[in-house]
């Protein structure tokens, strides 16, 4: 367009320039232009970053959580950043029971040791989002299906976790993930 | 037709008016408030300019830290701040570790896990900080039904806000015009609008509060103080809106320049042209 | 487009040939915006502001839909969720700020844009129906900015929609139904505050429809010019692109400085303190006000305090606010001088300029509290906003004898650069200068 629009026809401007008009009238062309599309990339990015949480929604991002209450063998669920989250009290059955599958066999090798903290080993903490396309798993609940393995059971489409919360079957890629999170105390834990 | 019909509208409209103009006004009753209100007083910041364009100012950290001081110790006791939350105050100049004990030492209403009974935990950076009564008819019934008004946006809230907050704060023990009534329970005050406000003297004395930075504690000092920190609960991203500011409008300005520029080029062959495409006379 | 010396779109690109032909969107810009859209060259900068008015509609759509990501509709939180955007969305101060300051700018550039219209006679044939769309954008436009202050839930925006709601009780008869109707309550709530939301959403994409009609309207006939006189020949054009491209981005530049000046150094200075106090229905503020670009139109509503001829003086004042923008509709037929610029209508221009300062007379009137001198000025004012366009537009049309109007666009230019520099209208007679009048329909 711009090499078009120096033949205007009867009031063409084209043939006035010399060489050296045409080399500063370029200049001030290319770098108007490279300063607007400069600004107009520059504006781009609050219209983008809005949609980036906001500072209470980070604010949130940690929460503590008391395990006193829970008997071995049960489970609570919390919701943190808008997420559940899992908190379990394996017994010594279901500890031995991860411990025995041979981690090579799995579709996301870990350990049970690796997916708990040192010295509360018993303690199993694990979003409660399949990480196939982002369900609940049923088993936390007293009386929910917990599947195959006796860890957790995707109702969406059949994912089945151990009691180590481990991949064993079905369409899910990866273990449940595990937060990031430290003991206070050995009952108060801080998530996030 | 057209013309008719709008002539004849026309003089209807001017004649109801006229009507309206030459009507008899009844005497306006003079407003006794309006003889003694008095405008803010002339105070300034390190973060505004009066007079003129505040394009640079920043708050004073140590300031904003003494006002929410005052605060805290004065003011808390009947007014809310219930938009600023435990975590805003890191913009003061706190550590996140002076966020979170400062947090702590408030209680934040909650719900017991066990028993669903309303109670009562330690604060946490995260939340807004609590307000002195439950609600608003708490508010009322421990105020001589006055309501405190929230703080929060209150320099904003107020034409002139942060010298109003000034003027107010320093502004009771004036004497009471002779004409002047104040009921019971209410204080003059000159800068107030109705000039009688049921808040009693905050700051009454020097000294009120014992500053850590040791600057002297007198009433002017602690409203000044107060004041500067409700102008930054009023509008927290203040530097950051001056400082996004200065870098837009000096980038606009070279490009204002350069879009001149570029303009006259586009032009100037056409200019140069100009007695050729001419019909000589 | 309009005249036959436009050129015509010829991709050269293999690419742009293909997307030419099948879909010839290349072309539209082409022949709207660019090379093939000639314009009068002696255009002034008043002549930048249809273009700067697009843009401030752009830039309300944009931070608009953007604010609606994080604003909540619902009386308990609406005034909360603003002070969130205010507070914690990233950056959420900033798109706010544009928002409210981008109102008052995109009203400032559409009275200038339409007071340039009224001084060179821009509503005037072939351009009547270009008029009339433009103002159906300006109502759509004090409707949307009106149910947009509604949406803070402030003390203001719950009085401002509680007094002019209450304007169409004013109605007789069916008014208190229609009042409720509107309210969807018997006082704003939580009802009303959602309808608004909803309709301050959608207006502006009516807004938008209606722009691209006024852009297609004004490119039949083209481009009016400050002398009002039809363009003749190719001299008189140039093209869009790069002429006006370059011109509008110029002044797009110092329009963008002047927002920013405001948004980031002055954001409160168009807006009312009340308005950051939560709505309160049973507390009103001491002093009323509407935002700043309806004084006016509120100065006259307040002018009537007298039943006149059995109406009582709420409908009156109702009646004559709605008048006073609907009476634009008919202009083009209430001035019917076939001269269009004002440049040279020597009597016309007199009073087109005691209507300005009329206007800016009623606008301070309507921004004070209602009583005198205020109400006496708005009354006097109001006369002559009525008389100007019902009775002084029609008379002067007819009996005004207009200055010789040059033959062409191109002489006017010459003229004006020649002579020594005095406005076109104060020149001397000339030789060359017809004495008909150059362009645009007799009289009826």
């Amino acid at each position: 367009m711009a090499t078009q629009s120096h033949d205007l026809g009867p009031h063409g401007p084209a043939d006035d320039l010399t060489p050296t008009g045409e080399r500063r009238r370029d200049f001030i062309f290319v770098a108007t232009g490279a300063f607007a599309a400069a600004g107009a990339a520059t504006v781009l990015w609050p219209l983008i970053n809005q949609m980036n949480p906001s500072a209470d929604v980070l604010a949130l991002a940690q929460i503590d959580l008391d395990l006193s209450a829970i008997q071995p063998g049960q489970a609570i669920k919390v919701s943190w950043r808008g997420k559940p989250v899992f908190a379990r009290n394996l017994t010594p059955a279901e500890q031995a029971a991860a411990n025995a599958v041979p981690v090579a066999s799995l579709r996301d090798p870990q350990t049970l040791a690796q997916r708990t903290k040192a010295g509360h080993s018993n303690w199993l903490i694990t979003l409660g989002v399949c990480t196939h396309l982002g369900c609940v798993p049923l088993g936390a609940g007293e009386g929910e299906n917990k599947g195959a393995y006796g860890g957790y059971f995707c109702p969406c489409h059949g994912s089945q976790y151990d009691t180590a919360a481990r991949i064993r079957s079905g369409p899910a890629p990866k273990n449940l993930e595990v937060p990031e999170y430290a003991f206070k105390t050995p009952t108060q834990v801080t998530i996030g | 037709m057209v013309k008719l019909i709008a002539g004849v509208v026309g003089i209807v409209f001017c004649l109801a008016l006229l009507w309206g103009a030459v009507a008899p006004r009844t005497a306006e009753t003079p407003d006794p408030v309006a003889k003694y209100h008095l405008a803010p007083r002339d105070v300034s910041w390190q973060n505004d300019n009066p007079g003129g364009l505040a394009v640079f100012g920043t708050f004073d950290r140590a300031q904003l830290q003494r006002g929410y001081q005052v605060y805290k110790e004065i003011c808390s006791g009947c007014h809310s701040l219930k938009r600023v939350a435990f975590r805003n105050l890191t913009d003061l100049g706190f550590s996140a570790a002076q966020v979170k004990a400062l947090a702590k030492q408030s209680d934040v209403a909650s719900i017991d896990d066990k028993t669903g009974e309303p109670n009562t935990r330690k604060g946490i950076p995260a939340d807004k900080i609590p307000g002195p009564y439950a609600n608003e008819a708490a508010a009322r019934a421990a105020n001589n039904n006055a309501l405190p008004p929230d703080l929060s946006l209150i320099t904003k809230a107020r034409e002139d806000g942060p010298r109003y907050v000034f003027s107010l704060l320093t502004g009771f023990g004036k004497p009471v015009p002779a004409d002047w009534k104040v009921p019971d329970g209410l204080y003059y005050n000159p800068y107030f609008r109705s000039l009688n406000i049921a808040m009693p003297p905050p700051l009454s004395a020097d000294g009120q509060v014992t500053y850590a930075d040791g600057t002297k504690s007198t009433v002017q000092q602690n409203a000044k103080d107060v004041a500067a920190f409700l102008t930054w609960t009023a509008e927290p991203t203040l530097e950051a809106r001056r400082r996004t500011g200065i870098g837009v409008v000096a980038f606009l300005v070279i490009l204002t320049i350069l879009g001149y520029l570029s303009y006259q080029r586009v032009w100037a062959d056409l200019k140069r042209r100009k007695p050729e495409m001419l019909p000589a006379e | 487009m309009s005249f036959p010396w436009a050129r015509h779109y010829e991709p050269t690109h293999p690419f742009m040939k293909y997307v030419d032909s099948r879909l010839p969107i290349p072309r539209l810009v082409y022949d709207s915006l660019g090379g093939g859209y000639p314009v009068p060259k002696n255009l002034n900068y008043f002549y930048n502001f249809g273009v700067l008015a697009g843009v401030a509609l752009v830039v309300q759509i944009l931070t608009g839909v953007i604010l609606g990501m994080h604003y909540a509709a619902n009386t308990t939180i609406a005034f909360d969720s603003v002070e969130h955007i205010m507070r914690d969305v990233n950056g959420g101060w900033m798109l706010r700020y544009m928002h409210a300051t981008g109102a008052s700018f995109f009203f400032v550039v559409v009275y200038i844009h339409i007071f340039r219209g009224l001084f060179y006679g821009s509503f005037k044939p072939p351009r009547e129906v270009l008029w009339l769309l433009g103002l159906v954008i300006f109502l759509l436009m004090m409707a949307t900015a009106f149910m947009g202050y509604v949406l803070v839930w402030g003390q203001m925006s719950f009085w401002g929609a509680t007094v002019i709601t209450n304007l169409f009780s004013a109605i007789p008869l069916v008014g208190e139904t229609i009042h409720t109707w509107l309210l969807g309550g018997f006082a704003p709530d939580n009802a009303t505050l959602n309808r608004f939301f909803s309709l301050h959403y959608l207006l502006p994409f009516i807004i938008l429809g209606v722009v691209i009609l006024h852009v297609w309207a004004l490119h039949i006939p083209g481009s009016n010019n400050p002398t009002g006189i039809d363009v003749k020949s190719p001299a008189d054009t140039v093209p869009f692109h790069p002429y006006y491209t370059a011109k509008d981005f110029f002044g797009l530049c110092v329009y963008l400085t002047l927002f920013s000046i405001v948004v980031f150094f002055l954001p409160n200075m168009l807006g009312e303190p009340d308005n950051y106090i939560p709505a309160n229905p049973l507390s009103t503020p001491a002093l009323i006000v509407p935002e700043w670009y309806f004084w006016p139109f509120y100065a006259i509503l307040r002018a009537f305090t007298q039943d006149f001829l059995f109406i009582p003086a709420k409908l009156w004042g109702v009646l004559a606010m709605f008048s006073a923008i609907l009476l634009l509709f008919f202009l083009p037929w209430l001035d019917t001088s076939p001269v269009r610029s004002n440049s040279y209508r020597p009597l016309n221009r007199q009073f087109f300029w005691i209507f300005v300062v009329d206007v800016l007379v009623l606008a301070y009137c309507g921004g004070q509290h209602a009583g005198e001198p205020w109400l006496r000025l708005s009354q006097i004012c109001s006369i002559y906003y009525f008389a100007h366009f019902l009775i002084i537009t029609p008379l002067v049309s007819r009996i005004e004898k207009p200055l010789p109007l040059p033959n062409s666009i191109s002489e006017a230019v010459l003229k004006k650069h020649t002579n020594t520099g005095a406005p076109i209208a104060l020149q001397p007679k000339g030789a060359g200068i017809a004495e008909l009048p150059a362009s645009g329909q007799p009289a009826e």
